[in-house]
C-alpha cells in the first residue's frame, strides 16, 4: 500500500518533469539533511559533504526521469548520494590504502566487544558533550567504508534493513553482519570516552530509550 | 538453554533491533541478567546509537539549505536556457 507521502511525492516528480521545475525544491525538502548527514559520516569535511549534497542533488534533477518508483524516493537519493561520497572518497585515499578494502568480506578479524571490568552508565549529561561526538564522528570515519556504510545507513540515517540493502546493491543478510560488526568496532573504539566516574543513575538512560 | 558469553556478544546487535526469536531471546535476556560484563556490552553498545541517532550529533552548516537552493536555481536556469 503506498502511503499518502508516496503519492504526493510521485506527483511531484510528475510535475517537475512536466516542467514545473520549481516543485524540485519541495520534492527534495525533507531529504535535505538525510543527503548531507549521508556523505558527511562517510567524508567528514563539512566543505566536501557540501559541495557533494549539491552534486547529489543537481544528479538527482538530470536523472529524475530515470527514477522509476521501484524504490522510494528517498533510498534513490541515498544511492546517489552513496556514490558520490564514495567517488569523493577514492579521490583522497592512496592507492596502498584502496587495495586493503578490495570489497571482499572478511571472515577473520576481531568483531568482538570491548569488555569493562568499571563500567558505570553514562549519564545524559556525557552524552551532550561535544566531544564525545566529535570521537563518534571520528570513530566512525575510520571503520573499514563497507562497514561505515552500513552503520551510516542503518544507525544515522535510520533506514531499514531492505531500504539499506537496496540503495547499497547487497542483500538483507550483509547488512546485518556488517552493521553488527560495525557496531561491535564502535563499541570497542569509543568504549575509553564513554567511561566516567560519574555515581549511578539508575538507569534512567535506558529506560528513556526503552 | 545456557549460554556462553561469546555466544551472547554475537547478538547485540539482533537483540538492539529486536530480532531475536522467543527462544533466543530468552536465554540472551536470561544471561544479561545475571552477566554484568555482558549487560556493560550491551549498555554501552546502545548509548553509542542512542548518541548516534541524536541529530545534534550532525549539525547542518549554517546556510546549507540556502546555499543549496541557489545552486540548484543556476543549475535549473542553465537547463532551461538550452532547451
Amino acid at each position: 500500500m503506498k502511503t499518502a507521502a508516496t503519492t504526493n511525492e510521485a506527483a511531484l516528480i510528475q510535475r517537475v518533469l512536466a516542467g514545473e521545475t520549481e516543485l524540485f525544491y519541495q520534492l527534495i525538502r525533507p531529504y535535505e539533511r538525510l543527503v548531507y548527514v549521508t556523505i558527511f559520516a562517510i567524508l567528514k569535511n563539512e566543505a566536501e559533504a557540501e559541495d557533494g549534497a549539491q552534486e547529489t542533488m543537481i544528479s538527482a534533477f538530470r536523472n529524475l526521469k530515470s527514477f522509476r518508483g521501484e524504490a522510494k524516493f528517498s533510498t534513490w537519493l541515498v544511492t546517489i548520494a552513496m556514490n558520490e561520497a564514495r567517488k569523493r572518497l577514492r579521490k583522497t585515499k592512496t592507492v596502498a590504502e584502496d587495495s586493503l578494502d578490495d570489497g571482499m568480506e572478511d571472515v577473520e578479524g576481531d568483531f568482538t566487544p570491548a569488555v569493562l571490568t568499571d563500567w558505570r552508565e553514562i549519564p545524559l549529561e556525557a552524552l551532550e558533550r561535544k566531544e564525545l561526538k566529535e570521537k563518534l564522528q571520528e570513530a566512525v570515519r575510520i571503520l573499514p567504508e563497507k562497514y561505515r556504510e552500513v552503520f551510516v545507513l542503518r544507525d544515522i540515517e535510520e533506514l531499514n534493513q531492505e531500504e539499506t540493502a537496496a540503495a547499497l546493491g547487497i542483500n538483507v543478510t550483509l547488512v546485518k553482519v556488517r552493521l553488527h560488526r560495525a557496531r561491535m568496532m564502535l563499541q570497542k573504539l569509543l568504549v575509553p570516552y564513554l567511561k566516567t566516574q560519574a555515581p549511578r543513575r539508575g538507569g534512567l538512560l535506558r529506560r528513556w530509550f526503552q | 538453554m545456557k549460554m556462553e558469553c561469546k555466544h551472547v556478544w554475537e547478538h547485540i546487535s539482533g537483540y538492539l533491533d529486536k530480532e531475536l526469536d522467543a527462544e533466543l531471546l530468552a536465554a540472551v535476556e536470561r544471561h544479561l541478567e545475571s552477566c554484568e560484563v555482558c549487560s556493560a556490552i550491551l549498555d554501552s553498545t546502545r548509548n553509542i546509537l542512542v548518541l548516534t541517532a541524536d541529530d545534534r550529533t550532525y549539525e547542518l552548516p549554517v546556510g546549507y539549505s540556502e546555499r543549496l537552493h541557489e545552486r540548484l536555481a543556476a543549475m535549473i536556469g542553465e537547463t532551461e536556457d538550452q532547451s
